[in-house]
């Protein structure tokens, strides 16, 4: 792109007058100025959404001809208003990294060789078909993720639950918040949150539930500090297993010992309910009190089932079953000191203080997700504390479309995008709309995440094609997974931007377009859906994964399916896809919309956002002259559930003595496929490490730096001990970040999960140390 | 062929009239500032005829307070 003379000159005027602007009034933002010269010559500002985290900040990426070049908030974002983290404001240089993936590449004679494109699809589906005819549709599988724009999984449900008629579609969102999501249904029978960010600048209390937000939401993190800061009543809470940035940060840090977060919470609603601070009039109109079963198992055995049995209770009968956690008893379970627990049941009884809970993985990936999500809605239910401006239980979410593409659009085995398959008129709306014959969509779940790859390992199912994650190192328990994926007579695709271990096991590696270089949408925590164009241009034959799909779906034969071209493709399926949410409860903005603004929040009704759900004030789904309508559930009550403290699968004794937990820091998002070839994170984070606590390092004769093998009943091992660091945990745990694929933690820890949602626990498990 | 711009301020309330009249003016492009009540407007018109007789329009646009030259370049 050429700048001409005169366009360079009206450009300097217009600098100059912005120039002049910002010394007369500071802080003025002219986010619309589009062009700008330089050195370098024109750069274009473009909006999107940051590719890294579910927080949804809104960038402007600066793209000089067909290279981005430059990133900064978007301050017409709501999200983050101008705002950037480290790795937000690294985000283009993740799309240059040397060894993008340009080409396809298929494994012949155990080596990968470079084909066309289109080759590698041609073989893709006939590897589809040959395999579903000699062992039957439910032995093919897609594994997708929440980077997945939501037209990628769309397409992805659309051709494997429509059209092929299995139901093996899940997503690495069961991972990371599939507890958040059976949290929302069993409490509430509808998910996703019925708050918004804007709640931290109303909320006068934050309690972060097992969630160092300072590393892992920062720019929401700041926010809530910024609030903080200009109203000087606001307090924070961490409420964590491990000492870190957030804990630092906050008021008041509250360590607790793991899995002892549901005894934690089970003692504030009792003395919330000891001291009389429930809101009688809201529990008697809007919430109903339930129990289920117990002793409920870790899913640690293939074919593990579940299913919960709710039964119905009085008021009477949860105050007794909380006499079990009177702040006493608990102090002895949890670590946590009576007098903390008093403290934080007064912080949210307080009628006159606004409470808002944030949480992500530390009780998502848990083997009770589901309950410690209900149980810290019960505070929020009994106090009445909810849906209202500042007070939030509010689920974050670890990835950009986690929300977006797999709880929205249902990429997950039980899902469609309207509803769950084992519904008649569910799967009734997807066939109309699929055009599709009905007896076409299986009305039978079949494999969620870990059994899935339980199933390839077991040869039940022979391909999975593997979009946009990573699991080969997000697996727990992963040399099982792994050594299954390398099985003679499994096949394996995998479409990804960057080798990984993943593209490691594949037999076909499809080069995909990343990000801005394709258009999509995203779907953040808030319900807001963010809509991106294709910036620039991906490198070599890079597709996106939406358009893979499609020519693999003709391929099959499914052209009447798929008939978009090109040009259009990203907004015609935007709108087919919209109309599986065609209500006040869930309707989405149309395509016009999105393209034109920095996120919209659903529901869209009448063309306006809805920013709490369940209350009247806000939310046009609600029964007229009510106040509050929780209208997932029949009768418009939230339940509020009796749900025990439990311990975790694994626990530490005598030979294996410590707790392992794992997680993340802020310079490297997941596996660190994007952020450890940006230079400058690479740098800040070379490598991952083991924390331990100082006297638990001196004991094992280790200084900062040295070896340490860390070893598990399933694998080990060896790396650089880290004292004294930015996190610290208590005696007795260690923590070691996931993101460095040279060091694989997962193959040491635990696939248990939680039996509602089978979303594993990452956090706990027991292993030993040695000196390396 | 001046190229001109301008800081302009709008009378109370009438950020948005200010702009729709500004960007259906011939010769004028703006640049509204989205956090405060300014716009920078760039003006590029083929002669200093037509340059006056913009400057004179813009002088008496009801939903204009002020506006004060930040840049000016008489290109030939």
């Amino acid at each position: 792109m050429k700048l001409n003379r005169r366009s360079f000159i009206k450009s300097a005027a217009a600098g100059s007058a912005i120039a002049a602007a910002g010394s007369i009034f500071p802080g003025i933002s002219f986010a619309n100025w589009k062009e700008q010269t330089g050195s370098a010559g024109q750069i274009t500002w473009k909006k999107a959404p940051c590719r890294f985290c579910g927080t949804g900040c809104g960038v402007l990426v600066g793209v000089s001809g067909d290279r981005a070049v430059a990133v900064k908030g978007d301050p017409n974002c709501s999200v983050n208003k101008g705002l950037c983290c480290v790795k937000g404001f690294h985000v283009v240089q993740a799309l240059y990294g040397k060894d993008r993936l340009r080409t396809a590449k298929v494994r012949r004679g155990g080596k990968m060789v470079e084909v066309p494109v289109s080759e590698a699809l041609d073989i893709i589906a006939a590897k589809m078909k040959q395999t579903i005819k000699e062992t039957g549709k439910d032995s093919v599988a897609m594994y997708g993720s929440g980077q997945w724009t939501i037209p990628d999984g769309y397409v992805a449900s659309k051709l494997f639950k429509g059209c092929i008629g299995t139901n093996n579609v899940e997503a690495n969102a069961r991972l990371c918040m599939a507890s958040a999501v059976t949290g929302f249904l069993t409490s509430f029978g509808t998910d996703e949150p019925m708050g918004c960010y804007e709640d931290i600048e109303h909320a006068d209390v934050f309690v972060t539930w097992g969630n160092n937000m300072a590393e892992m939401h920062p720019v929401l993190f700041s926010r809530m500090l910024a609030s903080r800061k200009r109203r000087g009543n606001v307090e924070i809470i961490d409420l964590a297993t491990r000492s870190t940035r957030s804990s630092q940060a906050s008021d008041k840090s509250i360590l607790f010992k793991p899995n002892t977060d549901l005894a934690v919470a089970n003692a504030i609603c009792y003395e919330i309910i000891r001291n009389d601070w429930v809101n009688w009039d809201f529990v008697k109109k809007h919430t109903t009190f339930h129990k289920g079963k117990t002793n409920i198992g870790y899913g640690t055995e293939d074919h593990f089932k579940f299913k919960d049995a709710p039964e119905d209770i009085s008021f009477e009968e949860y105050k007794e079953f909380l006499s079990d956690y009177t702040p006493k008893k608990v102090e002895k379970i949890s670590g946590v000191s009576a007098r903390d627990i008093k403290y934080l049941a007064s912080l949210y009884g307080d009628p006159s203080k606004k409470c808002t809970s944030f949480w992500c993985m530390g009780m998502n990936q848990h083997v009770r997700g589901t309950w410690i999500n209900n149980l810290v809605y019960n505070i929020h239910l009994l106090t009445g504390k909810i849906s209202t401006p500042g007070n939030s239980p509010f689920s974050l979410t670890g990835q950009p479309s986690a929300c977006g593409t797999v709880r929205e659009v249902g990429t997950l085995t039980h899902k469609l995008p309207h509803g769950v398959v084992m519904k008649e008129a569910h799967r009734k709306m997807a066939a109309e709309i699929w055009d599709v014959p009905l007896t076409n969509i299986d009305p039978k779940p079949t494999y969620h995440t870990v059994e899935m790859f339980r199933a390839l390992d077991r040869g039940d199912i022979r391909f999975i094609w593997i979009q946009v994650t990573n699991p080969m190192i997000t697996m727990p328990n992963l040399t099982r997974y792994r050594n299954g994926a390398l099985k003679d007579d499994r096949f394996i695709v995998v479409s990804d931007v960057y080798p990984t271990p993943t593209t490691d096991v594949a037999d076909v590696v499809l080069p995909a377009a990343m990000w801005v270089e394709q258009e999509g949408m995203y779907g953040n925590s808030e319900r807001r859906t963010q809509h991106f164009d294709r910036i620039v241009p991906g490198p070599g034959e890079t597709m996106s994964d939406t358009w893979q799909i499609i020519e693999v779906a003709r391929r099959l034969g499914y052209e009447k399916q798929f008939p978009w071209g090109e040009d259009e493709y990203i907004g015609k399926i935007w709108e087919e896809y919209r109309r599986f949410h065609d209500s006040p409860k869930h309707n989405m903005a149309p395509y016009d919309v999105l393209k034109k603004r920095s996120g919209v929040q659903w529901p869209f009704v009448d063309g306006k956002e809805t920013r709490w759900r369940f209350n009247s004030k806000y939310d046009p789904a609600c029964k007229p002259g009510s106040e509050f309508d929780f209208y997932g559930k029949k009768d418009g009550k939230a339940w509020i559930w009796a749900r025990p403290y439990e311990p975790a699968a694994e626990s530490p004794d005598d030979e294996y003595d410590f707790w392992l937990n794992t997680g993340r820091v802020i310079e490297h998002w997941h596996t660190g496929t994007m952020t450890r070839r940006v230079p400058v994170l690479h740098r800040a984070v070379p490598e991952s490490y083991v924390e331990i606590h100082p006297e638990d390092a001196m004991n094992l004769g280790v200084t900062n730096g040295e070896m340490v093998k860390i070893i598990s009943r399933r694998g080990e091992v060896t790396m650089k001990a880290s004292i004294d660091g930015r996190g610290k945990p208590p005696r007795g745990m260690v923590f070691v970040p996931f993101f460095d694929e040279s060091y694989k933690i997962n193959e040491v820890t635990l696939d248990a999960f939680c039996p509602i949602s089978k979303q594993p626990d990452y956090k706990k498990c027991a292993v030993r140390l040695e000196k390396a | 062929m001046p190229i001109l711009s301008y800081l302009v301020l709008p009378q109370d309330g009438a950020m948005d009239q200010l702009c729709s009249d500004l960007s259906s003016m011939e010769y004028c492009e703006i640049i509204p500032a989205d956090n405060q009540e300014v716009v920078v407007l760039v003006t590029d018109t083929p002669d200093d005829k037509v340059e006056e007789t913009l400057q004179e329009t813009l002088k008496n646009l009801p939903s204009l307070q002020s506006f004060s030259m930040t840049y000016g370049h008489n290109a030939v």
